[in-house]
């Protein structure tokens, strides 16, 4: 059985094809994978096994039955826990929503359902998308499939472990700052952050509304072409998608890009990176040489802003859409009838004491009710940025941290467009450096977030970035190859991310597993 | 001409619920009445995940308002989100429209035919598009737990028009009020109507005196729940003596104190202050990111320009200028609403009388809908008969008294003017036949005679009421003339 997990989405599509293998195989190939190894990997929060052999069977039977089947033809799927899958726990890694239940699915989910994607169960993710090793789940943090006692990166750490384990050739994460391509990166796997505006966010839970994208994982630049293909574009439900036509990338992944001219950001060599990484890259770069590519610096200037604009962006926006967890509308509520004992209390010894105004600035319950609930209900990370954000949004501080904020993101962006008049796509480091231990970051906020460096300015400037096994470091972890292209040029990233994987093969290593 | 030693300063805030079929950000019905939270979805709801998407057609009903209230329509607005917590409120959040609205700079005329106060220009500083919140049903009264939260009405369009502090009297609140709900009743864009909620007023006012020490201004205070444009006016009436007093008490002038908000108390007739300790202060306005920025072209507001049809202070130039109207019935009409207008200018053009016309139409038709609350459409009478029997009238076949009479068989019997006098036996008299009556009169009178003849010509009016008791259908101002001619001789 472990063949069949171990081959990629394309090889196993072929094999249905052809009548050698049936979905339902393949279902249950995953699901004993995942029965095997996520107990130690924690992948995943929840896992449809009857649901997904159902759906799969359903694949078979219409396949057999010589009807028209979808593009992923009965492909599993993962798709990360902070996307709306219709009558199923939604918890975006958070105590906050540990029972929702969306009532709706999301598009993407609608899509992936449309294409015949068999959908494999929930993946884990830092809370609400907030974090880059996946430590912030409120559930369970996942581990490296590489090494246990290392962190997979995040948000999206489930969502790449899970592919790095072989118990999913394809599933869907979402990138703010880097959340797909930074574990990708760390696991050793493919992950694509589409162009803003590519696929739908509707039923995705939103971070950073501005930022977010929902995009692909997968072992090869073929199977993301694939999932991508199936989950893109318009949708009349988001009013910040494209309207813009989607290209056949399963299609036109296998064809060579000839006369490549590739942008190496010279501000992506400064401390910080690690020299393996840094001479993985170079290495990277030499591969693309070899394949007639044309290699020319280019300047990212303002790139050394990108994080501090970011971390003003993002909890800007975080600190709005997370508002509507308030234990009112949705979200953790907390014990309301303590909670007024608590209250009575208080002000009975308040008026004991005498102290009037210490009666008249007491919470009202319902503002207790709020303020409890929340404080319940979020992490400390989350609550980190939400203050963040309150706090850079207020009055007097607005023009000083948001709406400079917004000028930056736009130099930002004129960066990459003078860089792109001269290259086709522009490459290097995905992360400073590769997996590093659970806990080693944890209490430190700012060099988890410097874990972002290189990948939150494609988000800011509405990007398409992928990135793909490059290397390993002397211990074998794995290191990522981050390509970036204008927007709506994913079919030139995974193309040329086909061409590096088609002369190498870090992206045939496989982590062992007990 | 004004005794009270402050001037009082009113600027109001209207919140209307435009008249679009579905929400502003969804495609649920904002039909009113429905059951509790049955018209509702993941996007008005702020389900997470859920994201809004634009109704066109609140843009063009708020543009048509705008371009009505001579309102600029900047070719770039956008979404920003208000942040606060409450319970009506799902998301957190209100989409509206901070820095850039859809529209600013415009005004709003307003006179009173009855004089009381100058014609006045109020202008107005912005029209925005909003989403509503939902409605809290907080039962006090059942324990501390229990608010109820309906969300029916929650992202219903609302344009939110903001005058600025241009009125000086409670009678100026109320009259800037209703000529805004005229025109938003003659644009069709909204029901305006206060019991339902879909017209809501705040009211910011202080006071501006005179001392020695130069001229000072109060305080502003907030004036919120006022449910009739009646509340508005007495809402007003009674703040400003209110403020008036708190100044003599305190001195405080604007500035020194925050913002107060306070309630009217329709039982009690007075304002209380309201406690705000659940809503901040500092709404932490930014760009909605779910939105896109809308684009509003010179060609879409040309097209919306030439859809707003008349409005109300052009009709009354109208109805002055073609009908001879004075100010004050144009306005008793105008007021009325178009239909009934439109009744009117079709009974004048066929008359050819149009201050005729509008006195029948004041006197006989807005009393008979106002008995039986009905509106024109229901009258029973077209405007066609309507115009034939005023043609009898100014032709003398039929005096205005015994035209009453000729009305009221009409609509009762749905026939037409002729059909009616016929009925009644009005008939022309003929004149040669009230010479002679008025002859008869004359002989039978000569007190009255001698009256006229030494000067006191209304002693004819004695004659009349005779002469009428003889023959009903004599025209009174035929039989005047005719005994004059007959005491006085032709000059
Ligand atoms: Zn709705």
């Amino acid at each position: 059985m472990s063949s069949l997990t171990d081959q990629t989405a394309s090889e196993l599509l072929e094999r249905m094809r052809s009548g050698d293998v049936s979905a339902e195989q393949i279902a249950a190939a995953c699901l004993d994978r995942i029965a095997r190894h996520d107990p130690a990997v924690g992948a995943f929060l929840r896992v449809g096994g009857d649901e997904a052999l159902a759906a799969a069977a359903d694949v078979d039977r219409r396949r057999r039955g010589g009807q028209a089947v979808g593009l992923l033809g009965g492909l599993p799927v993962a798709v990360k826990d902070l996307i709306c899958v219709r009558g199923q726990v939604t918890t975006c890694g958070s105590r906050m929503l540990a029972n929702f239940v969306p009532p709706y699915d999301a598009t993407v989910v609608e899509r992936l359902r449309a294409a015949d994607g068999v959908l494999l169960g929930k993946t884990n993710l830092d809370e609400f998308g907030m974090g880059g090793s996946t430590e912030n789940s409120a559930f369970h943090p996942t581990r490296n499939p590489w090494d246990l006692e290392r962190i997979p990166g995040g948000s999206s750490g489930g969502a790449a472990a899970c592919v790095a384990a072989r118990m999913a050739p394809l599933s869907l994460g979402t990138d703010t700052g880097g959340s797909i391509r930074q574990p990708s990166a760390l696991c050793g796997v493919v992950g694509l952050k589409p162009t803003y505006g590519r696929v739908s966010r509707f039923g995705l839970v939103a971070f950073a509304s501005s930022l977010d994208q929902i995009g692909p994982l997968a072992r090869t630049a073929e199977d993301a072409a694939l999932l991508l293909e199936a989950i893109a574009g318009h949708d009349p439900r988001d009013s910040t998608s494209a309207p813009a036509p989607v290209p056949p990338y399963s299609q036109t992944v296998r064809q060579p890009l000839s006369g490549l001219r590739l942008g190496r950001v010279r501000e992506h060599y400064g401390e910080g990176l690690d020299e393996q990484l840094a001479a993985a890259t170079e290495q990277a770069l030499d591969v693309y040489r070899s394949l007639g590519a044309q290699i020319r610096d280019v300047s990212l200037p303002h790139s050394r802003y990108a994080i501090a604009t970011y971390y003003i962006i993002a909890p800007c926006e975080a600190s709005s859409n997370l508002a509507r967890y308030d234990g009112a509308h949705y979200g953790h509520r907390t014990d309301e009838r303590q909670m007024r004992a608590d209250l009575r209390q208080e002000q009975r010894r308040l008026e004991a004491a005498g102290d009037t105004a210490g009666v008249d600035q007491l919470d009202t319950p319902l503002v207790r009710l709020y303020r409890q609930s929340r404080a319940e209900g979020f992490g400390a990370e989350v609550k980190r940025r939400i203050m963040l954000g309150t706090y850079a949004l207020s009055a007097g501080y607005y023009d000083a941290y948001y709406l400079k904020a917004l000028k930056t993101r736009r130099l930002i962006r004129g960066d990459y467009d003078q860089a792109f008049a001269e290259v086709d796509l522009i490459v290097g480091p995905c992360t400073p450096t590769a997996a590093f231990p659970l806990g080693a970051k944890l209490n430190d906020p700012l060099a988890m977030y410097l874990g972002d460096l290189y990948t939150v300015g494609t988000n800011l400037a509405g990007l398409a970035g992928i990135s793909i096994p490059c290397g390993a470091t002397r211990e074998g972890w794995p290191i990522g190859l981050h390509l970036q292209a204008p927007a709506f040029e994913e079919d030139r990233l995974l193309r040329a991310a086909y061409m590096f994987q088609q002369v190498t093969a870090w992206h045939q290593r496989r982590p062992d597993l007990p | 001409m004004n005794a009270s030693p402050y001037e009082i300063v009113v600027g109001l805030e209207v919140h209307v619920q435009l008249k679009t079929r579905s929400k502003l950000f969804c495609r649920c019905s904002t039909q009113f009445g429905a059951p509790p939270n049955t018209q509702t979805c993941p996007v008005c709801i702020g389900m997470p995940g859920a994201l809004p998407v634009m109704n066109q057609e609140a843009i063009r009903l708020a543009i048509k308002t705008a371009l009505a209230l001579n309102c600029e329509i900047p070719a770039f607005t956008k979404w920003d989100r208000k942040n606060y917590y409450y319970p009506d409120l799902p998301k957190g959040y209100q989409i509206s429209q901070y820095d850039l609205p859809l529209s600013q700079h415009g005004f709003l005329e307003i006179q009173d035919p009855k004089g009381r106060f100058p014609a006045r220009r109020v202008r107005i500083i912005r029209a925005h598009l909003e989403e509503d919140a939902g409605k809290s049903m907080h039962d006090e009264a059942a324990g501390q737990a229990d608010s109820r939260i309906d969300l029916n009405r929650a992202g219903t369009p609302l344009l939110e028009i903001v005058s600025h502090p241009d009125l000086r009297s409670p009678l100026e609140a109320k009259a800037y009020l209703t000529e805004l709900k005229l025109l938003l009743g003659y644009l069709q864009v909204s029901d305006c109507n206060m019991q339902e909620g879909s017209l809501r007023v705040d009211a910011n006012i202080n006071l501006h005196l005179a001392t020695p020490d130069g001229p000072v201004a109060t305080p502003i205070v907030e004036v919120k729940n006022m449910n009739s444009f009646r509340a508005v006016e007495r809402a007003l009436a009674y703040e400003a003596p209110r403020q008036y007093q708190v100044w003599l008490e305190t001195g405080q002038r604007l500035g020194d104190v925050p913002k107060q908000t306070r309630g009217w108390d329709d039982q009690a007739q007075l304002t209380r202050a309201q406690r705000h300790k659940e809503e901040s202060s500092d709404y932490r306005y930014f760009p909605d990111p779910d939105l896109v920025p809308v684009r509003i072209t010179a060609q879409q507001v040309d097209a919306l320009r030439r859809e707003l049809g008349e409005l109300p202070a052009q009709l009354r130039q109208r109805l002055e200028a073609t009908y001879g109207l004075d100010p004050y019935d144009s306005d008793v009409l105008v007021n009325q609403g178009r239909e009934l207008v439109d009744y009117f200018i079709a009974v004048a053009d066929a008359s050819g009388d149009g201050k005729r016309a509008s006195n029948w139409v004041q006197q006989e038709v807005l009393r008979y809908l106002n008995e039986q609350s009905a509106t024109i459409d229901r009258y029973p009478v077209g405007p066609a008969a309507l115009a034939e029997l005023l043609a009898a009238v100014a032709q003398g076949l039929v005096d205005t008294s015994r035209g009453r009479e000729v009305l009221q068989y009409m609509v009762e019997r749905g026939v037409g003017a002729a059909a009616a006098m016929q009925h009644l036996g009005i008939q022309a008299v003929d004149s040669s036949e009230l010479v002679r009556l008025c002859q008869e009169l004359l002989a039978a009178n000569p007190r009255i005679v001698a009256d006229v003849r030494s000067g006191k010509q209304q002693a004819i009016g004695a004659l009349v009421g005779q002469a009428r008791k003889r023959s009903p259908n004599a025209n009174p101002a035929e039989i005047k003339r005719i005994c004059l001619e007959l005491i006085l001789g032709t000059e």
